[in-house]
């Protein structure tokens, strides 16, 4: 319900940021959703090393931080610049069959055993609660972090501590507390910890 | 006859008149009415429709024709020629595409009878269509430079074409003494990946710097202005000295005799429009048009390319054949791969639709195009397309350029977010 307030009321701030010129006639989901496939897999899933698997995250999810992308509240090299492109049905669209595609973890990232060890009792004191299911589910509408991409993970975390980029009152009081009781060091845990996830 | 009343006639006169009508209509599949795509062409384009077309409905036969066994794709070609990347990492087979069910066969296309719907092939063999697409990239102007054709690219190369061409610059480009000159001339507009020889001056002159820093680049181009060329002037000031007496990169533009009129390659010297130039090393990228097979269909029009709807991509020169990549007049979307591939998208899924007698759906297209200009600093420039009015438009607000002011940090990230685009669009296509 929380989450629901947050998200219309970006929405009425920003909710000029996504294309007005709508054409004739929308595209299907299936249509709007290949053209992403260059950057970020084949029906959502990513060959990574950087750009992010969509496939599984819940609709609304995305639909927010394409917003966010759009609107400039969230740091992006490219994505801003093709958020833009889209009328917000056609966001929804997008959103709508990604949230359909079966997620399939990163395969082979690099990571250590006991700094993962270390990063999942981090994640479990101070993420769990909104990324569940280890930050396997997006049923909380967040991302999915277990098994995502790491170098996508870091950059987001980074422009998120550094105020380039949005984060909810609930993620920053908790990564505040995470950082000030485990450091650099901790953020780089729990990413051992979530591409451990494979 | 058309697919409707070709299907309705099989309802009613059933199998047996279906087999007994082969010959006649060639699109009918012996004891069946499979719906058969011929697609020529194995490229980005090629390659992309096949199996999306076979992802969005199993029932259509698929034949992907293709004269090599290896595809080496143009983009990363560049890191290739600095060393940073093993030719190898951009070579990809087509055993991904038969998992999909594709027929892939191995032979060069000699002709398309429009009329008949038929390719044919140097090997001897038919294939019959329902609906054809050609994707066959570029050819390239031989007559437009004296003293410039395909034997003499054995020796001075242009590499647009990924592969052995590829390795022969690069190896040219290692045995050369420091203290050289390489020459790059690209062509006019309009050619395959706009960006892609000011990348190529950047990824050597990253070469050159590391291991031969007294040499120089000399490019010798037709034009006053290229894709990206205030963030590639500003990325070759940054690393290469660029303006300076002592700048690794030297641009003479149409406007200052930039033009190349004529090369010896005995002498290895190249003639542009007001002085000459010699140089160790030549690589030469000659003007471009639609690819062999595209003129042979007559697909092309006075200028060499082939003109299509772009909601479906269908010829307007001839139905049922479907032109896609380079060869296309796609404006405003560019000669890349990444419009190739999303073309090849709204391609199939029109095909599709035509074919279960539906109408073209509405398309949406991107482009993504990444350059490295020296390790850790990439820029990039995307647009989103739509169809209005029977045309390709731009989605006014959307796309653009990396920000001109220099964000190491976002640029770094440029260059992870290419390697990442690199690996997913090879993996959409072939994979």
């Amino acid at each position: 319900m929380k989450r629901k307030l947050a998200l219309s009321a970006v929405l009425i701030v920003s909710g000029f940021a996504f294309s007005t010129s709508a054409v004739a006639e929308t595209p299907s989901a299936a249509m709007l959703a290949y053209t992403c496939a260059g950057c970020h897999g084949t029906n959502g899933n990513s060959h990574g090393p950087a750009t992010p698997s969509l496939a599984g995250a819940s609709k609304d999810y995305i639909v927010e931080i394409m917003e966010y992308y759009a609107s400039g509240e969230r740091a992006s090299t490219i994505m801003g610049r093709i958020a833009k492109g889209y009328t917000k049905e056609e966001i929804e669209a997008m959103a709508d069959f990604f949230s359909k595609q079966k997620f399939v973890p990163a395969k082979g990232q690099k990571f250590d055993p006991k700094l993962a060890k270390k990063g999942a009792k981090l994640h479990d004191k101070y993420c769990e609660k909104c990324h569940e299911d280890g930050g396997a589910s997006s049923e909380d509408d967040t991302g999915i972090l277990a098994g995502q991409w790491t170098p996508y993970l870091k950059y987001t975390l980074a422009d998120m501590m550094a105020g380039k980029s949005h984060m909810s009152k609930k993620m920053k009081k908790k990564l505040k507390k995470l950082h000030k009781k485990a450091g650099d060091a901790g953020i780089e845990q729990l990413l051992h910890y979530y591409a451990s996830k494979q | 006859m058309s697919n409707f009343t070709r299907r309705k006639f099989l309802k009613v006169t059933g199998a047996a008149a279906a087999a007994s009508s082969a010959l006649t209509f060639s699109s009918f599949a012996i004891g069946g009415a499979k719906k058969k795509v011929v697609i020529v062409g194995g490229g980005i384009g090629g390659a992309t429709a096949a199996k999306y077309m076979r992802m969005m409905d199993s029932s259509i036969e698929v034949t992907l024709i293709e004269a090599n066994k290896d595809y080496y794709t143009c983009f990363m070609s560049n890191e290739v020629l600095a060393g940073d990347r093993s030719i190898d990492s951009i070579r990809f087979g087509y055993t991904g595409l038969a998992a999909h069910g594709v027929k892939v066969v191995h032979d060069w296309v000699s002709g398309i009878d429009a009329g008949k719907r038929v390719v044919t092939t140097k090997g001897g063999k038919s294939f019959p269509y329902d609906r054809c697409i050609v994707s066959p990239g570029v050819d390239f102007k031989w007559d437009a430079i004296e003293g410039y054709d395909a034997q003499v690219a054995e020796k001075i190369p242009h590499a647009w074409k990924a592969g052995s061409q590829t390795m022969t610059l690069r190896k040219q480009l290692e045995a050369m003494r420091d203290g050289g000159t390489v020459l790059i001339a690209p062509p006019p507009n309009p050619f395959r990946c706009p960006p892609g020889p000011y990348e190529r001056a950047s990824q050597i002159a990253h070469y050159l710097k590391n291991n031969k820093p007294k040499s120089k680049i000399i490019i010798l181009d037709p034009k006053d202005k290229f894709s990206k060329f205030g963030l590639f002037t500003d990325g070759w000031k940054r690393h290469y000295g660029y303006g300076t007496d002592n700048s690794l990169i030297t641009w003479v533009n149409g406007a200052d005799g930039g033009a190349v009129e004529a090369v010896d390659a005995k002498t290895m010297t190249v003639q542009a429009a007001v002085e000459e130039f010699k140089a160790d090393v030549i690589n030469i990228i000659p003007a471009q048009k639609a690819g062999k097979i595209a003129f042979a269909a007559g697909l092309t029009n006075d200028k060499g390319w082939c003109p299509v709807d772009g909601k479906t991509f269908e010829s307007t020169v001839h139905k049922n054949i479907h032109v896609i990549g380079d060869s296309a007049i796609a404006s405003p979307l560019p000669k890349s791969g990444y419009a190739a591939n999303s073309e090849a998208k709204v391609c199939a899924a029109a095909i599709v639709s035509l074919l279960n007698d539906g109408k073209a759906p509405q398309p949406s297209y991107v482009n993504t195009c990444y350059s490295i200009i020296a390790p850790g600093d990439g820029i990039s420039v995307a647009m989103v397309y739509a169809y209005k009015d029977g045309k390709i438009i731009k989605v006014k607000g959307s796309g653009g350029l990396t920000p001109s002011e220099f964000d190491p940090e976002m640029r770094a990230r440029e260059v992870q977010y290419a390697h990442s685009w690199f690996k997913n669009i090879t993996a959409d296509v072939f994979g």
